[in-house]
């Protein structure tokens, strides 16, 4: 007993001199920086969405930021100093980490991580410590909800709802105008997302007199999906609706290519505005529609483009990227506005809205955002809300496939 | 083989101290610490009920998850219904009888092959879960709103840890413990003394599957919102069969010996090397299959004193034999 | 339809045969349980997608570069991290506890060096999409490239196996390393080998799944879980056994998207899976075990 005992101590020793030296390696210059915390999936499942659409951009933003000199605050100029976690795309390794930010690296402000799941997780931790939270990438129809029960949490993407009830009213558009027939084949994803999403569209399609031919899930990860495309082609739709993920945007857009199925309307989901869908079917991405969209002409989200391809060597997604980058704007003027890196003054400031960013004016949480957008000549341009301003025209009907070479 | 004799009360009632001692740990340390003893309880409990089955068998089981899972799934859905003590009760009981299912299914298997069956089980119920929540409520994630704080869970994990712990101690002074050490050396051995292997394989693997499944229940209200993907993470099965045999599966205290290291380890890794973590737990994994084969409990028994063997009259060489 | 669906479902078959064929020599030869196979795939992928990319070389061109040099990481594996794991190990059990926490450790380690040069992201190419008929069923060329690749190594490395004397002699070790050394069989070199040549095999899966899925560095153990159903399922060391596993999980797959719900496809192939393994647990084409 006595020998495992005393190694016992000892590792507890060892380990907790480690991680106080690493707290103590950081506290010591505290004051003349305004320390950014951020606990996200480096690796794991979550591991290649948070690397498409969070990632880059708060290492963008924080470079920019101290590249420029750092924060304006009052008169000063504050630099940022990061520190980051791997949460492994576990919703307890996010809790640790973020416990860890809070009360061992003792941050001024905490970045989302990446995800509905860990979002969720993280954000009764963070309310209780006073800390906002700006939930970048988290699609619930609880959303509502959830920001009235934490008071300083914002959820960027909103509810899955609104996607699809967006989508099935600019569909109705079309089926009135006589260019759709009623019928609509959809598969989801099973997974949180993808049900939602399925749910609502389920219920927004049907009470605009549509019929859903086909209406089925397929499991998370996979991308074989040969057979439910093949099905579906013998259906007559003129719409087709994926509410799916990338590697499942991927392979339903490369399968629905080789069976040559080209409805009128072709809808994939997550990852079809990503730079990689592009890279990937080139001008066969040309009428594909999905959930997102940019404002591709406006000088503000061009310039954000270019100055993403400069950082992180490719495009930005045309979706959640974009809304984080609004964000972010919108946590460097807050803090700014207040004139003081306290949390309290912060976060009333960014309770207040009215931020300039690339979505125009803007409160974190506001849906001002393209939910329908579309290849078109290589760029995903907004098509509904067709009442926003700068929403284009659709590419009507889906041009044909030209095929892989 | 009384169970209170001098020679078991002592141990117990240090036990006691030590238990009752770290229950004050919330009142001495922050949220921070709170959430790493936390991990520490929760892999504790989680390895120690994996040994309990697999230190005497030797079958390695990746199922740990599904138990978990099931457990956490259980409270996501009855969460708001009732009391937390009876969601406890009803979790306790869903995980008992899947255990029971799985437990006459698949111990005729062995080896690899049981390892392999126990991880595409956790696969199958994964996807189980998944198609009944898509199908049947049409709602994927769930919500655990519960006013559980921090501190209770720990209170909990760690109530539940003494209760394995002392399960283990009188189980491995009966008559059962007895049978399991010679199942342990040599099964033809023990059905020819006329033991029942299968029956008291299965009633070890329910046992060992009970303290998961709590463990689950007890963890969910930390996440507050559940899918089958955060519920049946592979992962930590496999963390839970590394833990165990880095400490020592066939002793009572062994998995603890590699918990507490491993999971000190892993956070400091994460919290110091957050973009090469992977690779610097690889390493660690490397070392430790290199130098330390038998795990931290070998190096004990290599290393501890002869006589203290006296003390312990039950105790075969079980413990020496590599895991 | 029946006929479509069960086309795809061969290629898709094929598919996993072909990840698995390396793993059953593996571990069925070499006794490694190696959890880091799915990385090695993985890696494979990633060669391919940049000697596709940066220097326009097809992959299947690229198969003659990344075979030998797989061949030849695989071997210096074997030889530097496995071999002091087999001398020391005193029982098939004890290697087996050793080989997947040694493996399980590589398996982060090519993980990160991964994640340290790709990142996380999703990666994909364009190569051979285009769509071939077959008996009315159009079915993506690199599929069916995949397809013959996993019939030409499986009956081909049966027929190895089963005719030739290098064959008889890994065999001999697959089923009893004491004794194939009594017979004069080199049991380290012959071990040696089939680690390296399965190590290749997986190379081989890698780069011709990397047309036609999207991959990430994390995907790795996707790999390694289907390759052990299948390995399992078809008789641990069995290349035909790898084939037909693969192929019946890839049709019953297919089948089940088609009649029943797309949503099961992944359940039914565990469902299967458990299946075989409680009538048969040594494999459909297994020696019974002891």
């Amino acid at each position: 007993m006595q020998i495992s005992k005393r190694l016992r101590i000892a590792t507890l020793t060892a380990a907790t001199t480690a991680l106080m030296s690493t707290a103590t390696l950081f506290g010591a210059n505290a004051q003349e920086t305004y320390r950014i915390g951020y606990a996200i999936s480096k690796t794991g499942p979550g591991a290649p969405g948070a690397a498409t659409s969070t990632t880059p951009n708060y290492e963008m933003w924080v470079k920019e930021i101290n590249d420029a000199g750092g924060l304006k605050v009052g008169d000063k100029q504050i630099p940022i100093e990061v520190v980051e976690y791997d949460d492994r795309s576990s919703s307890e390794e996010a809790v640790r980490a973020i416990e860890r930010l809070i009360n061992q690296d003792k941050v001024d402000f905490i970045l989302s991580p990446w995800g509905t799941g860990i979002n969720l997780a993280v954000a009764p931790i963070l309310d209780r410590a006073g800390y906002a939270h700006i939930a970048g990438t988290a699609v619930t129809d609880k959303a509502p909800q959830l920001a009235k029960r934490w008071t300083n949490s914002y959820w960027l993407l909103g509810t899955g709802e609104q996607y699809a009830v967006e989508l099935a009213e600019f569909l109705k558009g079309l089926k009135d105008d006589g260019k759709i027939n009623d019928k609509v084949a959809m598969i989801a994803v099973a997974d949180g997302f993808g049900i939602e999403l399925s749910k609502a569209g389920r219920e927004a399609l049907e009470d605009r007199d549509f019929e859903l031919v086909y209406d089925k899930t397929y499991p998370l990860g996979s991308q074989d999906l040969a057979t439910i495309v093949n099905e579906i082609k013998s259906l007559g739709v003129d719409t087709f609706v994926a509410f799916s993920y990338p590697p499942g945007t991927l392979g339903l857009t490369e399968q629905s290519r080789i069976l040559k199925f080209n409805p009128k309307v072709f809808y994939a989901g997550v990852g079809t505005a990503f730079p990689l869908y592009k890279n990937r079917f080139g001008d066969d991405a040309q009428g594909v529609i999905s959930l997102g969209g940019a404002s591709e002409n406006d000088p503000k989200i061009a310039d954000y483009i270019e100055r993403h391809v400069a950082f992180a060597g490719r495009e930005p997604d045309r979706w959640a990227s974009i809304v984080n980058w609004a964000s972010l704007q919108s946590l460097q003027q807050a803090i700014e506005r207040a004139g003081s890196t306290e949390r309290e003054a912060v976060n009333a400031e960014l309770a207040k809205g009215g931020f300039d960013t690339i979505l125009g004016t803007y409160k974190p949480g506001d849906q001002n955002f393209w939910q329908v957008g579309q290849w078109q000549d290589g760029k995903f341009v907004g098509i509904a809300p067709t009442s926003m301003e700068g929403a284009q025209d659709l590419v009507f009907p889906k041009p044909d496939w030209n095929g892989a070479q | 083989m009384s169970i209170l004799t001098a020679d078991t009360l002592k141990p117990i009632a240090i036990g006691a101290v030590i238990f009752a001692a770290l229950a004050f740990l919330p009142s001495l340390v922050d949220n921070y610490y709170m959430s790493l003893a936390i991990s520490v309880a929760s892999f504790a409990v989680l390895a120690t009920a994996w040994s309990m089955f697999s230190g005497p068998t030797r079958y390695i089981s990746l199922a740990t998850v599904v138990f978990f899972g099931i457990g956490a799934y259980t409270v996501a859905v009855l969460g708001e219904l009732m009391p937390f003590a009876l969601v406890l009760v009803c979790a306790g009981l869903v995980g008992t009888v899947i255990a029971l299912l799985v437990g006459f299914s698949t111990l005729r298997l062995a080896g690899v092959y049981f390892v392999i069956f126990t991880f595409g089980l956790t696969e199958l119920v994964r996807q189980v879960v998944s198609w009944h929540e898509v199908n049947v409520t049409r709602e994927m994630g769930r919500y655990v709103f519960l006013d559980i704080t921090q501190n209770d869970i720990y209170w909990q994990l760690l109530a539940l840890f003494a209760v394995l712990l002392l399960t283990g101690f009188i189980l491995g002074r009966s008559r059962l413990g007895f049978a399991l050490r010679i199942i342990g050396e040599d099964e033809t051995v023990a059905k020819h003394c006329g033991i029942d292997v299968t029956r008291i394989k299965i009633a070890l693997f329910v046992l060992s599957a009970l303290f998961m499944t709590l463990t689950g229940a007890i963890m969910a209200p930390r996440w507050t919102y559940i899918d089958p993907v955060i519920a049946f993470n592979p992962m930590l099965s496999f963390q839970v069969v590394i833990m165990a045999l880095l400490g020592g599966p066939r002793r009572l205290l062994g998995p603890l010996l590699g918990v507490i290291p491993l999971t000190l380890l892993f956070e400091v890794l994460t919290a110091n090397f957050p973009n090469h973590f992977s690779i610097l737990l690889g390493c660690v994994f490397m070392v430790i299959v290199y130098l330390l084969p038998n795990g931290v409990i070998g190096l004990y028994e290599k290393y501890r004193p002869p006589k203290k063997r006296s003390h312990t009259p039950n105790s075969t060489k079980s413990g020496e034999t590599p895991a | 339809m029946f006929s479509y669906a069960v086309f795809s479902g061969i290629t898709l078959g094929g598919m996993y045969a072909l990840v698995a064929m390396g793993l059953t020599l593996q571990y069925g030869v070499s006794r490694i349980m190696n959890l880091a196979y799915g990385e090695l795939v993985i890696v494979a992928s990633f060669v391919a997608y940049i000697l596709m990319t940066t220097l326009g070389i097809n992959p299947i061109v690229g198969l003659l570069i990344i075979i030998p040099a797989s061949f030849a990481l695989n071997w210096i594996i074997y030889r530097i991290l496995l071999t002091p794991l087999v001398a020391r190990a005193k029982n098939r059990g004890m290697l087996e506890v050793d080989s997947i926490l040694a493996t399980f450790g590589l398996l982060f380690i090519v993980q990160g060096i991964l994640l340290v040069w790709f990142g996380g992201n999703y990666y994909s190419y364009d190569f051979m999409n285009n769509a071939v008929d077959v008996f009315g069923a159009a079915i993506a060329a690199n599929r069916l490239v995949a397809l013959g690749f996993a019939v030409v190594i499986g009956l081909g490395f049966y027929l190895v196996l089963t005719r030739t004397r290098i064959g008889t002699a890994l065999r001999a070790v697959a089923v009893d390393p004491t004794s194939a050394r009594l017979v004069a069989i080199d049991v380290n070199f012959a071990s040696c080998f089939a680690f390296a040549l399965g190590g290749a095999m997986a190379a081989v899966g890698g780069v011709l799944v990397s047309m036609f899925l999207t991959f990430s560095t994390s995907m790795g153990v996707v790999f390694t879980m289907k390759a052990l159903i299948v390995v399992i399922m078809g008789g641990v060391g069995n290349m035909l056994g790898a084939l037909v596993a693969g192929l019946i999980l890839g049709v019953a797959e297919s089948l089940v998207a088609t009649y029943v719900d797309p949503g099961l496809t992944i359940a039914i192939t565990y469902v299967i899976f458990l299946l075989v393994l409680l009538i048969k647990p040594s494999g459909l084409f297994g020696r019974s075990s002891s």
